[in-house]
């Protein structure tokens, strides 16, 4: 086999992409092992990178504190769509290229001691675009929230609907939407996090009805893509438009936060999102555990300490039995893998009875 | 223009089938049709009286969407629907029918006023999409448009959904989401407009046709998937040949609905309402391992590219696998 000497090619393709990657910002070439230390941002400019789910979870949640459910979600094909590739080729192809099922990844987590529901989208999957599987994921983090009275996050990184499943994709803006009304009844919060990009049918949905919205700087965030207005009313947009900046001077995002300081901004937060006890609904009183002394002081210190000891789960947890209790870890596993099952059954209704009733009762 | 498309349906339908890409288009253009019935003239002929309402209380009036009461063979019912003008100078005092969020959020008041009232809501749904401008997304038009689609799934009094025309994507459903969706035959129902979706999928928006067809916009086809309970037939031509018998066709299904929600308590209405859209979406749940990720690149791998043959021709040098989170151009988001 003859070998030759590379000299030959041009300059620019001796950067193998897979070792390094150019700042499309500043133009620096930055090599790809440093750029993950730095959470992919730009060390130079801080142009932040696009962040697949599991990047964005490891950012976010305690090391190792995620479990991931309703991992085996897959789209269908309702509508047989064939544009220049059947929709279940294009699907495989993203699902072999991330190693994902959808374009979101669901699950529960801490955050510095804090039992969220959380719900993280990766653009890398057909761009992030939201039909049933997502949708669903979505609706059930929101489902999860309220039957546990946990904070609800959304990380978003999406296109928008996701056309080759028409308007069963659409359809799935009102069904989000609708849990998370449910979720504001219920007195739980929910916070959002818009990513580069968050567009269309996402933005119009779930990511903008965040208790609190935050953005990452610079991110894209707007209802119609720049092309889809020239195509429809022949106006250009400005530059700096439908960015992160220009929503937080329109007040339609709380705050814009370097991901640098995201997990901490999020932490402080969640001191804040806590569920609040809901008037005369407490949960069925019936199932209420009767008084447990060591249960019942241990959750009053937990409640006590709640700002100062970041390890603690929520509070409610205390209420059951001190024999029950285990080291905290296994603890967090228990309820929720003996969910497992009906969750993977059945979507809401088959989840609904096995309500954690002690940790509801605890809340009212 | 119109005409000629209809002669062809017309001709169509007596002598050969023609092809389904040519009849879906059809479809979307009747549904465009200028001279089609909107909200303000089905409404005229549905209601013995119509009280409009107008104005967000915050920014302004959106022409594009109009409001009020109206009363329909003795009932007292609240509407919402986006109007089309009916010649280029309504046209533009409409905007086209392409709501701005004050259009959202006239809409958005009405309603909790007419849950307030326990008045029955029907919607009136023809859009080609809400308005995409900056003015639009500077006062938050995607906000407008969840905060209506999140109060309309609560909302505890009737509400009937009815496309009439185009059904565009984030501008349609926001009042859309209904105990019961009702849609007249011609009536096309989209998740982006075919223009937009074949310049996306086919990079030219020559496919509309095409990318019309894939997306399985018509009545028929949303009343298969479940999107819409109902599809009433068109007089003659289509609904702009006869707007009367259209509007009377419309109000006893209209009557028949109110008739029958309006016995329903309202929070069996509500947690229906909430499972009808809770159960829309088709997937499904593997047990199968996860997908194992791309292995990572060793050095093996690196020495064996060291080695392939192809990537050391000269002049053309073989792109590596592309990083995926690799930002793209801003004109393909």
């Amino acid at each position: 086999m003859p070998i030759k000497l590379p000299s030959f090619r041009p300059r620019k393709d001796a950067y193998p992409p897979d070792l390094w990657t150019k700042c499309p910002s500043c133009s620096e070439m930055l090599f790809n092992k440093q750029l993950d230390k730095a959470d992919r941002v730009c060390p130079t400019c801080g142009h932040h990178f696009r962040l697949s789910a599991g990047a964005r979870l490891d950012g976010l949640l305690d090391h190792g504190s995620f479990r991931e459910l309703d991992a085996g979600l897959q789209s269908v094909d309702p509508l047989g769509f064939v544009d220049q590739k059947p929709y279940p080729d294009r699907v495989a192809a993203a699902q072999v290229a991330t190693g994902l099922r959808d374009a979101a990844v669901r699950g529960i987590g801490t955050i510095e001691g804090r039992r969220v529901s959380i719900c993280v989208m990766d653009f890398g999957f057909m761009g992030g675009s939201m039909g049933a599987v997502v949708g669903e994921k979505v609706t059930r983090a929101a489902e999860q929230a309220l039957a546990e009275r946990i904070p609800l996050i959304v990380v978003s990184a999406s296109g928008g609907a996701r056309m080759q499943e028409g308007t069963l994709a659409l359809m799935q803006l009102a069904k989000t939407c609708g849990a998370l009304e449910r979720l504001r009844a219920a007195r739980v919060p929910y916070l959002s996090i818009m990513s580069d990009p968050t567009t269309g049918g996402v933005f119009a949905s779930y990511a903008v009805l965040g208790d609190v919205n935050l953005a990452e700087p610079n991110a894209l965030i707007g209802f119609a893509g720049a092309r889809v207005t020239a195509g429809t009313i022949s106006q250009e947009l400005p530059p700096g438009f439908q960015r992160a900046e220009f929503l937080f001077e329109h007040g339609f995002v709380d705050r814009v936060v370097h991901r640098r300081e995201l997990r901490h901004e999020v932490a402080r937060l969640l001191r804040y999102l806590v569920p609040a006890p809901v008037p005369g609904n407490g949960g069925p009183t019936e199932s209420r555990p009767a008084f447990d002394p060591i249960g019942f002081l241990s959750s009053l210190a937990d409640r006590v300490v709640q700002d100062l000891g970041p390890s603690e789960p929520e509070p409610g947890r205390t209420h059951e039995p001190a024999s029950s209790r285990r080291p905290e870890s296994a603890s967090v596993r228990e309820p929720a893998s003996a969910r497992e099952p009906a969750s993977a059954r059945e979507p809401a209704s088959a989840r609904e009875p096995v309500r954690p009733a002690a940790r509801q009762a605890s809340d009212g | 223009m119109v005409d000629r498309l209809l002669g062809r349906t017309r001709d169509g339908a007596a002598e050969a089938p023609i092809d389904a890409k040519s009849a879906v288009w059809n479809r979307v253009q009747l549904a465009r049709n200028l001279r089609r019935p909107r909200t303000l003239e089905l409404l005229g002929e549905m209601a013995d009286e119509i009280v409009e309402l107008h104005g967000d209380r915050a920014f302004g009036d959106d022409a594009a969407m109009v409001t009020g009461f109206a009363r329909i063979d003795g009932r007292r019912i609240a509407f919402v629907g986006q109007q089309k003008g009916a010649d280029t100078d309504e046209n533009i005092r409409r905007n086209f029918g392409m709501p701005h969020p004050e259009g959202y959020r006239k809409a958005i008041r009405v309603m909790e006023l007419a849950e307030r009232l326990g008045l029955p809501i029907v919607t009136f749904v023809d859009v080609p999409g809400a308005h995409p401008g900056p003015e639009s997304e500077e006062r938050g038009i995607a906000e407008a448009i969840a905060r209506s689609i999140a109060l309309m799934t609560r909302l505890r009094t009737p509400i009937i959904a009815i496309i009439t025309g185009e059904g565009g994507s984030g501008g349609a459903i926001a009042i859309a989401v209904g105990d019961v969706v009702v849609a007249l035959e011609n009536a096309v129902y989209g998740v982006i407009s075919p223009e937009g979706c074949a310049s996306i999928l086919w990079r030219t928006s020559d496919e509309a046709a095409t990318a019309a067809l894939a997306m399985k916009m018509t009545a028929d086809d949303q009343l298969t998937l479940g999107v819409v309970d109902l599809v009433v037939p068109e007089p003659g031509e289509g609904a702009h040949a006869d707007p009367a018998e259209t509007a009377r066709r419309l109000r006893a299904v209209v009557l028949t609905q109110l008739e029958r929600l309006e016995r329903v308590p309202p929070d069996e209405l509500v947690e229906a309402r909430y499972r009808r859209y809770r159960s829309l979406g088709a997937y499904t749940e593997v047990t199968a391992p996860a997908i194992a990720p791309p292995p990572s690149r060793g050095l093996g791998d690196r020495l064996r590219d060291l080695l392939d043959p192809t990537r050391w021709s000269v002049g053309n040098p073989t792109p590596g696998p592309s990083r995926r989170d690799e930002p793209p151009a801003l004109e393909e988001v």
